[in-house]
C-alpha cells in the first residue's frame, strides 16, 4: 500500500517519460484554461470588489452565442464580431440593471446577484439556442486543428494539439495586454481606485458606471476567448459549469486581485489535478479530479491564508 | 391599527424575553400552526401535499440549517447539498442495518453523522474567512459527492447506484416507502420541521445564539470578549449540518422515495443558499418564506402556460423558469437586500403606525 | 473646555496615595514589530490597582498597539507582561478576557446586527454556563440564567442612562451612544482592568462630559482599574492619576499629569521639533 502511494507513481514517471510529459502537457493546457476563467474573475474583482460567480457561465454563454449564430447562417467572422457586440450589451446591461442599483451593498449580496445572473444566463442561453451540446466552429474561425507528434527517446511519443498551443499563446498575449491596460493607462488607474474604495473613487470624479461597464466588457472578451478555446477541446454546453467552479481554487491560490496569481494558480491546479488523477487516482477508484483541486487549494490556504501573491494580512482593530 | 403593542406591558424579564412578546404575533403563529396541522390535511389533495407542501417543508428545514451557519454565524457555505446527502445516506444505512427501528428516530439520528462531517469541514474556518471559506465547503461538496458515487457500501451495492427507501411502519402506519400515504408523510415532515425550528428559536435567543452572532458581526471583538472562535464556529457547523442532514434524510425518505448522488449536487446547495438569502440572512421565518418562494414559484410557472392554453415544451418551460428565477433573485436583491424577513418587518412597522406614515 | 470638564468630573485622588497601591499589570521592555516596522520599542510601565492610567502620544505613537499587546491580540517579540503578579505566557485574546481584561475600541466595534440589550448581554457570555441542551429546552435553567444576568445588565443600562435604546439595533444609534453602549458591554464583563481606546473620540462637549463622568464613576463606585488612550488633553489631565507618554513607539515620559505636562520632551513631541 505504502509502495503504491509513495514509490510506484515515481517509478512510472521515470519508466515512461513520454507519458509523463504528455500528462504534464495536458495539465498545462487545463491549467491555462482554468487560468483564463480565473482571469475574468480577477478583472471584475479588481475593479469592483465583486466576486463574479457568473464568469464561468459567461464563458459558456459566449461560446454558445458564437456557435448558435453560426448555426443560424451567420458567417463565422461576422458571428465573432456579433458575439463581441453581445458581450458588450451584456456588460452594459449588467452594469445598468445589476451593479448600479446594488452599489455599496455588502459583498455577499453582490455575490448573490451574480449567482442570480448565472441562473438568468443559463436560462437565456438555453432558451434562445437550445440545450443540446454544440460543436465549436474551430476551423471556420481559422484556428489550427492539427496535431504534431514529437518523439521522445526511442519509443516515446508526445502529441501536441495545435489548438492547445494556440490557447497558450493567446493566454499569454491576453495577460500581457491586461497588464499594460491596468498599470499603464488612465482607465487602468481609475479601475484600481474603484477597486479600493467605491465612494472615494466617486469623490475624485471617477465614473463608476463607465468603469464597471468597461471592466465587465473586458471580462466578457476574456470569456469569449476562453469559450472558443474550451469549446474546441470539448463541446459547448452548460455542463461546463462544473468545470468553471474550478476557477475558485485557482483564485484562492493566486489571490483574488493578482493577474500573475491567476496564471500561476491555474497552472498549479492544472498540473496537480492531472498528475494526481493519473498517478494516484487509480488507488481510490479514480475520478478524484472532481475534488482534488479544492483540496490542493485548501492545503495551501491553511499555510498561507492570503494566497500565493496576496499581501500578508495584519489584523487591526 | 390592528398591529399595536400599546397597552401590552411586561412586568417581568421572563415575559419580556418570550419568543414573541407581542400578542398579535402569537395569534398569527397559532393561526399558521392550525392551518398547517388541521386545515391543510383536511382539505388538500395528494398532489398539493406531495408536490408543494412536503418539499416546501423539507427545504425550509434545510434553509434553517444553512441560515444557522451563514445567517447567524456568518460563515458562507456552498456545501449544503452534500451535507444533506450525508444525512440521506446515513439514514439509508441506518435503516438497512437496523430494519426494526423506528424510521423517524433513524432520520433524526442520521443528522448526527452529517454534524460530525460538517464539523470536520468546519475546522479550516479558524484560519480561513469569508469567500475563502467557500472553497472549503466546495471541497466538501465535491468530495462527498464523489464518495456517494465511489463507495458502493453506502448504497448497499445496488446496481443502479441509487438509494431506494425501504418500506417502514411506525405504530402500524406506513411511514416510508412507496406505499406511504402523502398525509402520513406530510405529518412526519411537518412535525420534525416545526420541532427543530422551535428548538433553534430557543438556542438563538440564548447565550449560544448570541455567541454565533458575535462571531458574525465582529469576530475580533467577540474573541476579545472571551468567545473561543474555533469552538463557537465548529458548534455552528455541527448544528447547521445536523439540521441539513435531517432535511436531506427527510428529502429522500418522505418525499422522493429514491435518490442518487446527483440529487445532492451543487445545484441543491445553491438552491438552499437562494432560499436563505432571499428569505433574509439571520431570520428563521425568512427561511420559510425563502423556501416557499424558490420552491413554489417554479411549480406555478410550470402550470401557468397550460392554464392559459399555451402549449410549450417542457424543456422551454424549464429554461424560462431558470431565467425568471434568476431575474427575480436580482430584482429582490435590489428591492430589499435583507430579504423577505425585512420586508415583513417593514410591513409590520407600517401597520403599527397606520394610518400615520411615521 | 478645560474648566467645564473640571467642574463636572470628580477630582481624582492625589497621586501620592496611588503610588502605594498594589501593581495590577506590569509591562517590561516590550518590543513589537510588523515585518520590519517597529511599532513599539522597549517600553516598560505599570498599572496599579484602582487607578486611572492614561496613555497619550501623537498619532502613530503605538498606543493602540500597546493596548493590543496587553489584551493578547498582538504578541510582542520581546519583553514580558506580568498580570496580577504572574508572568504571562503567550496568550489568546479570549484568555485575556477570562482573566478579567475588558476593552473598548477606537473605531466602535459593536455587534451591529444586535440590539443594545443583546450587545451588553454579550458581555456576560463568559459568566453564563448552561450548555447546548439546556439552551435547546430554554424553559427552566437556561431561562433562569438569562434572567439573572439580565438583571445585572439592566443595572448597567440604568447606570449609563440608556434605558430608552434598550431594544434598538446598535447600527441605528448615533456615534456618541454607540460609544456608551460599548462601554456598557465592557462593564458587563465586570473586569479587573478596563482598557478604553479613545473613549471620547469624535464626541461633542456634552457627550465628553457625560463620558468623563461615567469613567470616573466606574473607577470610584466599582473600583475598576482603567487604562485609557485619549487625545483630549483637558480630559486626560483631569481624569487620570498617572500618565505615560509615547512617541514613535518609545516611552518619553511617565508620571502624574502635572509633571508630564511640564516635561520638555512631551512638549516637543506634541508641538513638533525637528528630530
Amino acid at each position: 500500500m505504502l509502495y503504491d502511494i509513495f514509490i510506484d507513481p515515481f517509478v512510472q514517471m521515470y519508466d515512461m517519460p513520454d507519458f509523463f510529459l504528455q500528462v504534464l502537457w495536458e495539465g498545462f493546457v487545463a491549467g491555462i484554461l482554468y487560468a483564463l476563467i480565473a482571469l475574468g474573475f480577477v478583472l471584475i474583482f479588481k475593479a469592483s470588489g465583486v466576486f463574479n460567480f457568473a464568469q464561468g457561465i459567461m464563458v459558456v454563454f459566449a461560446g454558445l452565442t458564437l456557435v448558435g449564430l453560426n448555426e443560424n447562417g451567420v458567417p463565422a467572422y461576422l458571428a465573432l464580431i456579433l458575439t463581441i457586440g453581445v458581450m458588450g450589451v451584456l456588460a452594459y446591461g449588467v452594469e445598468r440593471v445589476v451593479m448600479r442599483p446594488l452599489v455599496n451593498q455588502p459583498d455577499i449580496i453582490l455575490l448573490m446577484a451574480t449567482i442570480g445572473l448565472t441562473y438568468f444566463l443559463v436560462g437565456f442561453g438555453e432558451f434562445v439556442f437550445g440545450g443540446e451540446p454544440k460543436q465549436m466552429i474551430t476551423e471556420q474561425l481559422g484556428l489550427p486543428t492539427g496535431s504534431t507528434a514529437f518523439e521522445i527517446g526511442e519509443r516515446g511519443l508526445v502529441i501536441l494539439q495545435h489548438i492547445d498551443i494556440a490557447a497558450a499563446v493567446i493566454a499569454v498575449l491576453m495577460v500581457a495586454a491586461l497588464g499594460i491596460f491596468f498599470n499603464k493607462t488612465r482607465i487602468g488607474r481609475a479601475l484600481r481606485a474603484v477597486a479600493d474604495d467605491h465612494q472615494a473613487a466617486l469623490s475624485v470624479g471617477i465614473s463608476l458606471n463607465q468603469i464597471w461597464a468597461i471592466v465587465w466588457f473586458a471580462a466578457g472578451l476574456v470569456a469569449l476567448a476562453t469559450g472558443i478555446m474550451w469549446g474546441a477541446r470539448s463541446d459547448v454546453s452548460f455542463a461546463l459549469e462544473i468545470v468553471a467552479f474550478k476557477a475558485l481554487p485557482v483564485l484562492i491560490l493566486g489571490g483574488f486581485t493578482s493577474i500573475p496569481g491567476a496564471i500561476v494558480g491555474g497552472l498549479i491546479i492544472g498540473f496537480g489535478e492531472k498528475i494526481g488523477e493519473l498517478y494516484w487516482g487509480g488507488l481510490v477508484g479514480g475520478g478524484i479530479e472532481s475534488w482534488l483541486a479544492y483540496i490542493i487549494a485548501l492545503v495551501f490556504l491553511l499555510f498561507r491564508p492570503q494566497g500565493l501573491f496576496g499581501e500578508r494580512i495584519i489584523e487591526r482593530i | 391599527m390592528f398591529y399595536r403593542e400599546a397597552g401590552q406591558f411586561k412586568t417581568s424579564y421572563k415575559a419580556d424575553q418570550a419568543l414573541m412578546p407581542i400578542l398579535q404575533d402569537r395569534v398569527g403563529l397559532a393561526v399558521i400552526l392550525i392551518i398547517a396541522f388541521a386545515v391543510i390535511p383536511a382539505t388538500a389533495n395528494d398532489f398539493f401535499l406531495t408536490s408543494i407542501m412536503i418539499p416546501f417543508l423539507v427545504f425550509s428545514l434545510a434553509a434553517i440549517g444553512l441560515n444557522i451557519l451563514t445567517g447567524f454565524c456568518g460563515q458562507l457555505s456552498l456545501g449544503t447539498g452534500a451535507f444533506m446527502g450525508v444525512g440521506a445516506y446515513a439514514a439509508y444505512k441506518l435503516t438497512s442495518i437496523f430494519p426494526d427501528a423506528n424510521v423517524i428516530v433513524m432520520v433524526l439520528l442520521s443528522g448526527v453523522f452529517s454534524a460530525a462531517i460538517g464539523a470536520v469541514f468546519g475546522l479550516p474556518s479558524l484560519r480561513i474567512k469569508g469567500l475563502y471559506l467557500a472553497v472549503t465547503t466546495l471541497a466538501a461538496q465535491f468530495f462527498l459527492e464523489w464518495c456517494f458515487i465511489r463507495i458502493p457500501w453506502l448504497y448497499n451495492y445496488n446496481a443502479s447506484g441509487a438509494i431506494e427507501v425501504p418500506h417502514r411502519e411506525v405504530f402500524g402506519i406506513v411511514a416510508s416507502g412507496a406505499e406511504a400515504t402523502p398525509l402520513a408523510r406530510y405529518f412526519i415532515v411537518l412535525g420534525i420541521t416545526v420541532f427543530i425550528a422551535l428548538l433553534m428559536a430557543n438556542v438563538l435567543r440564548g447565550r449560544i445564539g448570541r455567541s454565533w452572532m458575535m462571531i458574525r458581526d465582529m469576530d475580533i471583538a467577540a474573541e476579545l470578549m472571551g468567545i473561543r472562535p474555533l469552538r463557537t464556529k465548529l458548534m455552528a457547523f455541527a448544528v447547521s449540518s445536523y439540521i441539513c442532514g435531517v432535511a436531506g434524510a427527510m428529502m429522500v425518505f418522505f418525499w422522493l422515495n429514491a435518490a442518487e448522488p446527483s440529487s445532492y449536487s451543487i445545484r441543491l446547495s445553491f438552491q438552499i443558499l437562494f432560499m436563505v438569502i432571499l428569505g433574509g440572512l439571520g431570520s428563521l421565518s425568512g427561511a420559510f418564506m425563502g423556501a416557499a418562494f424558490i420552491w413554489i414559484l417554479p411549480v406555478i410557472l410550470k402550470f401557468v402556460p397550460g392554464l392559459m392554453g399555451i402549449d410549450l415544451a417542457a424543456e422551454t418551460i424549464e429554461h424560462a423558469t431558470f431565467m425568471i428565477v434568476g431575474a427575480l433573485i436580482i430584482f429582490f436583491l435590489i428591492v430589499e437586500p435583507h430579504g423577505f424577513a425585512r420586508l415583513w418587518a417593514i410591513a409590520k412597522q407600517k401597520l403599527r403606525v397606520w394610518p400615520f406614515p411615521y | 473646555m478645560n474648566a467645564i470638564v473640571k467642574e463636572k468630573a470628580v477630582a481624582p485622588e492625589p497621586a501620592a496615595e496611588t503610588a502605594k497601591r498594589e501593581v495590577l499589570l506590569k509591562v517590561d521592555n516590550v518590543s513589537l514589530s510588523f515585518g520590519g516596522v517597529k511599532a513599539i520599542t522597549d517600553i516598560s510601565f505599570d498599572i496599579q490597582k484602582g487607578e486611572i492610567r492614561a496613555i497619550i502620544g501623537p498619532n502613530g505613537a503605538g498606543k493602540t498597539s500597546m493596548l493590543n499587546v496587553i489584551n493578547g491580540f498582538y504578541h510582542p517579540q520581546e519583553g514580558t507582561i506580568t498580570w496580577q503578579g504572574k508572568v504571562r505566557r503567550k496568550m489568546k485574546p479570549y484568555e485575556a478576557a477570562s482573566n478579567g481584561i475588558a476593552r473598548t475600541f477606537q473605531n466602535v466595534a459593536l455587534f451591529k446586527g444586535m440590539t443594545t440589550l443583546d450587545n451588553i448581554m454579550s458581555g456576560r457570555s463568559l459568566k453564563m454556563h448552561r450548555n447546548f441542551f439546556w439552551q435547546l429546552l430554554w424553559h427552566g435553567p437556561a431561562a433562569n440564567e438569562e434572567i439573572e444576568h439580565r438583571k445585572k445588565v439592566e443595572e448597567i443600562i440604568d447606570f449609563l442612562e440608556i434605558q430608552a435604546i434598550r431594544k434598538t439595533p446598535v447600527g441605528k444609534l448615533p456615534y456618541g451612544l454607540q460609544k456608551r453602549v460599548e462601554l456598557g458591554r465592557a462593564l458587563a464583563m465586570e473586569p479587573d482592568l478596563l482598557l478604553l481606546d479613545e473613549p471620547m473620540a469624535g464626541m461633542n462637549l456634552e457627550e465628553k462630559e457625560d463620558m468623563s463622568r461615567f469613567i470616573v464613576d466606574v473607577n470610584q463606585e466599582f473600583g475598576t482599574t482603567i487604562a485609557l488612550i485619549e487625545h483630549d488633553m483637558g480630559v486626560v489631565m483631569d481624569l487620570s492619576d498617572r500618565v505615560v507618554v509615547l512617541d514613535y513607539g518609545k516611552k518619553i515620559a511617565d508620571g502624574p499629569p502635572e509633571e508630564v505636562q511640564a516635561n520638555q520632551d512631551v512638549i516637543d513631541a506634541y508641538l513638533g521639533v525637528s528630530h
